[in-house]
């Protein structure tokens, strides 16, 4: 893949050994990164042109033809997703190496609801994350004095604003956009998290062994990085979800531009526009349950929007995909009495609900 | 006789870790046990929220990522001489 060889082309920085005395070491990262850079830069603004010279030119594909639109559509769409991607998570992992699960705990330790909501979101989306370690993390936060609802607006916050979602939607959609789903983002989990630490007797919801597990303080202590080892975590980390999600954006982009080829168009606007008032529960319930990544639904997204979907049902469907599923539910259960995490699923998912709704109505 | 031990939860960030581990191993000639970790209680008692992580000799070395075998290797000469 093109774009991976960019981050991945030249040798890891931190494998030399330091040399003392030497600015050069300084320097030698931060020169490899703006290499990179370039090269991005470079293929970035040429992909229309070399997508419409392998259609047109060498495969002597007809301009007008649909397909051979299609195909230079594709050609260009996919690389372009690709690079925008790879091009965001480094940005963001290299921010990340900042952050680490337990600072953040730290930060958050017996902060106030409301200034604690706040802040728990906007950490959640630097703060490495992963719902594999969504337990250890939960039972860290609570035992540390972080207020319940205020965990829970780390753990909303965390997976709907991730940086693949944001990327695919800038690529797609435009800043505008990306920047109004990581605005409505943060706001549902700061609210979704004050709304439940106010429920009743909140507490009882957390499995009864959670408050018993005695913590050690043991943890790592973050030793200070290099710039050479944040890139190089960064270039591992970027490599490792680029490899994970490349597949889904392409084959997203395939049904994408099937859907835009082969659907009549406004064959949606009477299921899914914006006169359609269930359409919102509607794909809300729908996208619950599902689990996929933010990548694999976007271009699934844009399809449905060119075809008459309004963009706030198609917000909501891709936000109640990518914050609440099925296997994250089932992870949580081994902290969360049933109960509790009903309450979870349903402040959330009645917040993405209204923010549909406004999209649909503002936009 | 030096111990590492695996913390996660069985994800496959974990067992990456540990085949991580098994090579820096190996590239040493050392003799030593790798153990994974996966109950809550005991990955908690060591402090770490985010898997994997690695302890030795009772000691978090390493939280919430997948190291290099480079510094897997630098984690345990550091340890030896500690």
């Amino acid at each position: 893949m093109r774009n991976d060889m960019l981050l991945s082309g030249s040798d890891s920085p931190t494998q030399d050994q330091p040399t003392p005395g030497g600015g050069w070491q300084t320097w030698r990262p931060w020169l490899l990164v703006s290499l990179a850079a370039m090269g991005w830069w470079v293929v970035y603004s040429n992909l229309l042109a070399v997508a419409e010279w392998l259609t047109f030119d060498l495969l002597g594909m007809a301009p007008t033809s649909e397909l051979g639109m299609a195909l230079a559509f594709f050609l260009y769409d996919v690389p372009k997703i690709l690079l925008l991607l790879t091009g965001m998570i480094f940005v963001v992992t290299t921010i990340r190496t900042f952050f680490s699960a337990e600072r953040t705990r730290q930060l958050l330790g017996g902060k106030r609801a409301g200034v604690g909501n706040v802040l728990a979101a906007g950490l959640g989306v630097v703060t490495p994350f992963c719902s594999c370690s969504a337990v250890p993390l939960f039972i860290g936060f609570v035992e540390a004095g972080v207020p319940l609802g205020v965990t829970f607006s780390f753990l909303i916050a965390a997976p709907m604003v991730n940086e693949v979602a944001l990327a695919m939607l800038f690529g797609m959609f435009g800043w505008q956009i990306a920047l109004l789903y990581m605005g409505t983002g943060l706001l549902i989990a700061i609210l979704a998290g004050m709304v439940i630490g106010r429920v009743p007797r909140i507490e009882s919801g957390v499995e009864d062994f959670v408050w018993q597990m005695s913590v050690g303080n043991d943890a790592a202590s973050g030793t200070r990085m290099s710039w050479a080892e944040r890139f190089a975590v960064a270039r591992q980390s970027t490599r490792e979800i680029v490899s994970k999600v490349w597949l889904y954006v392409v084959a997203g982009i395939a049904i994408g531009a099937f859907i835009h080829g082969y659907v009549p168009e406004d064959a949606l606007a009477g299921i899914m526009g914006e006169d359609a008032w269930w359409s919102v529960p509607a794909a809300v319930a729908i996208g619950v349950p599902m689990y996929a990544n933010a990548a694999g639904v976007i271009p699934v997204v844009d399809a449905l929007i060119g075809k008459g979907a309004a963009l706030g049902t198609a917000l909501a469907f891709m936000m109640s995909v990518v914050a609440l599923s099925l296997p994250e539910m089932i992870i949580l259960r081994r902290v969360l009495k049933l109960r509790l995490i009903i309450v979870f699923v349903t402040t959330v998912a009645v917040g993405i609900l209204l923010t549909g709704y406004l999209f649909n109505f503002i936009l | 006789m030096m111990e590492i031990k695996v913390l996660g939860t069985g994800c496959a960030n974990c067992k990456k870790t540990k085949a991580v581990i098994a090579d820096a191993v190996k590239e040493l000639h050392l003799d030593l046990n790798i153990v994974e970790v996966q109950d809550i209680p005991s990955i908690m008692a060591y402090g770490v929220m985010s898997t994997p992580a690695i302890v030795i000799d009772e000691k978090v070395v390493s939280s919430g990522r997948v190291p290099a075998k480079s510094q897997v290797i630098e984690m345990i000469r550091k340890a030896q001489t500690a």
